[in-house]
């Protein structure tokens, strides 16, 4: 949990800041034109919520925790280390996967949610400096549209990519073959179908909620 | 007793091990010789079940491992160590866990005893001081020690060695000889070794034998070995500049 979690904090705040940032401004500059800037909180709040947070929290974790599960498991596996965990009669699947599914699925909900608080505190910076939205408004028109419904759905999206997370990297960590050469192809194919997961799944859920 | 019974191996399209029969008593040190790639590591593999035959099968004291259950694999599991030529030691935990993982895992033993047998294990391959150590801090050496300290702290009946003086200098390659000496002579253990090293083979073995092509071709102590007229067995022998006199005749021309 510390490794998903706690290490994975800088880069989360960095990348969930950035987008509230961003897309406070593309939105805002648009709305200013209609005079709509007020209601920015509204879409940063609700994007972050149904889409962006989990999404970016995935994306995140995919590229950093889930390569580093599958190159470990892949190295184990070239190094014979998951050889001679099955001559002990221990099960891999239990000793390896299973603490890792079970910290990535609490994990990535609670993250998500630090990504959407976040990203909406950057939406709010951006909001007050540079298109004079005061703060309360921001705030209290970001709560105005955003349901509970956004926010459970967010989280479920979020576990959802945890477990998938986990599952993509130990199967293809296990998968490795040929040395360091067979670690690195397991750890880009890790990465690569974990990304494509978590759009697609990302997709349905948001398709069977919402539609 | 281990027993193979006609055992056929193919790995993509090469057949590495053709109708092996052979059979391994308890308490004996089995030596496997051969060239790279004659089916050695595969050999050990079969037996622990890391591999399965595709043809024939091997018996475990009477109990056919290769079609195994999984719960009748994991019984017949408990019976082994295996040390495998890396050593295969978990790098993020210390020397000392993973001397006690199996204890851990698969006993029900209480921490101080499960504490006290892993040191115990350490002090018999001269590792007591490396408890705490990262497998990282320590040379290949002392990780092959420690390994075999691992596959031996749950007293196995058998033990199988994947190339265990492979890399190590002359002083330490006879050193885990010597382990290995130690745990039949001691411990009546059923030692099944894989090795490159015919000085180590000589030294430890009951009985030597040689795969080639898939065969075994040359099966005999290792007296009757090093007199074999089997030309390949001589070659390999004379590469090591080992002579029928046990000499490194080779070594000074």
């Amino acid at each position: 949990m510390f490794t998903c979690g706690i290490k994975s904090l800088g880069v989360i705040t960095v990348v969930a800041l950035f987008s509230g940032m961003i897309m406070a401004l593309q939105t805002g500059i648009e709305m200013m034109r209609f005079h709509l800037e007020e209601n920015i909180g509204t879409a940063v709040m609700v994007s972050m919520l149904r889409e962006m947070g989990p999404f970016m929290t995935g994306l995140i974790l995919a590229a950093s925790v889930g390569s580093a599960i599958a190159a470990q498991v892949g190295t184990m596996v070239v190094s014979e280390e998951i050889s001679a965990l099955e001559t002990m009669s221990i099960d891999p699947v239990r000793f390896l996967v299973m603490p890792r599914l079970i910290a990535m699925a609490i994990m990535t909900p609670i993250l998500s949610f630090y990504t959407c608080v976040t990203g909406v505190i950057g939406g709010g910076i951006v909001g007050v400096t540079q298109l004079g939205v005061p703060w309360w408004t921001y705030f209290d028109n970001s709560t105005l549209f955003a349901t509970t419904k956004d926010l459970y759905v967010g989280l479920f999206k979020a576990f959802l990519f945890g477990i998938i997370i986990v599952i993509v990297a130990c199967h293809e960590g296990f998968s490795a073959s040929q040395g360091a050469v067979g670690v690195g192809i397991a750890t880009r194919r890790s990465v690569i179908a974990s990304f494509l997961a978590i759009l697609i799944v990302g997709y349905f859920v948001t398709k069977i909620c919402y539609i | 007793m281990i027993t193979f019974e006609n055992v056929t191996k193919i790995l993509g399209q090469k057949t590495v091990l053709d109708g092996i029969d052979v059979e391994i008593k308890d308490g004996e040190t089995f030596v496997i010789v051969g060239a790279s790639g004659a089916g050695k590591s595969v050999m050990l593999k079969n037996i622990v079940r890391l591999l399965t035959p595709d043809d024939g099968r091997v018996m475990i004291d009477g109990d056919c491992i290769s079609e195994a259950s999984a719960n009748e694999l994991e019984t017949i599991r408990e019976k082994f160590g295996v040390l495998f030529q890396s050593g295969a030691l978990l790098a993020w935990m210390s020397i000392g866990e993973n001397v006690a993982l199996p204890l851990r895992e698969k006993t029900d033993m209480d921490e101080t005893e499960i504490v006290d047998r892993a040191r115990e294990k350490l002090a018999l391959v001269g590792l007591e001081d490396s408890f705490h150590k990262l497998p990282s801090e320590i040379s290949g050496g002392m990780v092959k020690r420690a390994a075999l300290a691992r596959a031996i702290v749950r007293n196995p009946r058998i033990v199988l060695y994947d190339e265990p003086t492979s890399g190590l200098d002359p002083v330490t390659a006879r050193t885990i000889d010597s382990l290995i000496e130690q745990m039949r002579r001691e411990l009546a253990v059923t030692s099944v070794v894989v090795t490159h090293d015919l000085h180590s083979a000589l030294a430890i073995g009951t009985r030597i034998a040689m795969l080639h092509s898939g065969r075994i071709i040359e099966l005999s102590t290792p007296d009757a070995f090093i007199r074999s007229a089997e030309p390949i067995v001589k070659g390999f022998l004379e590469s090591q500049y080992i002579t029928k006199r046990g000499s490194w005749e080779g070594a000074t021309k």
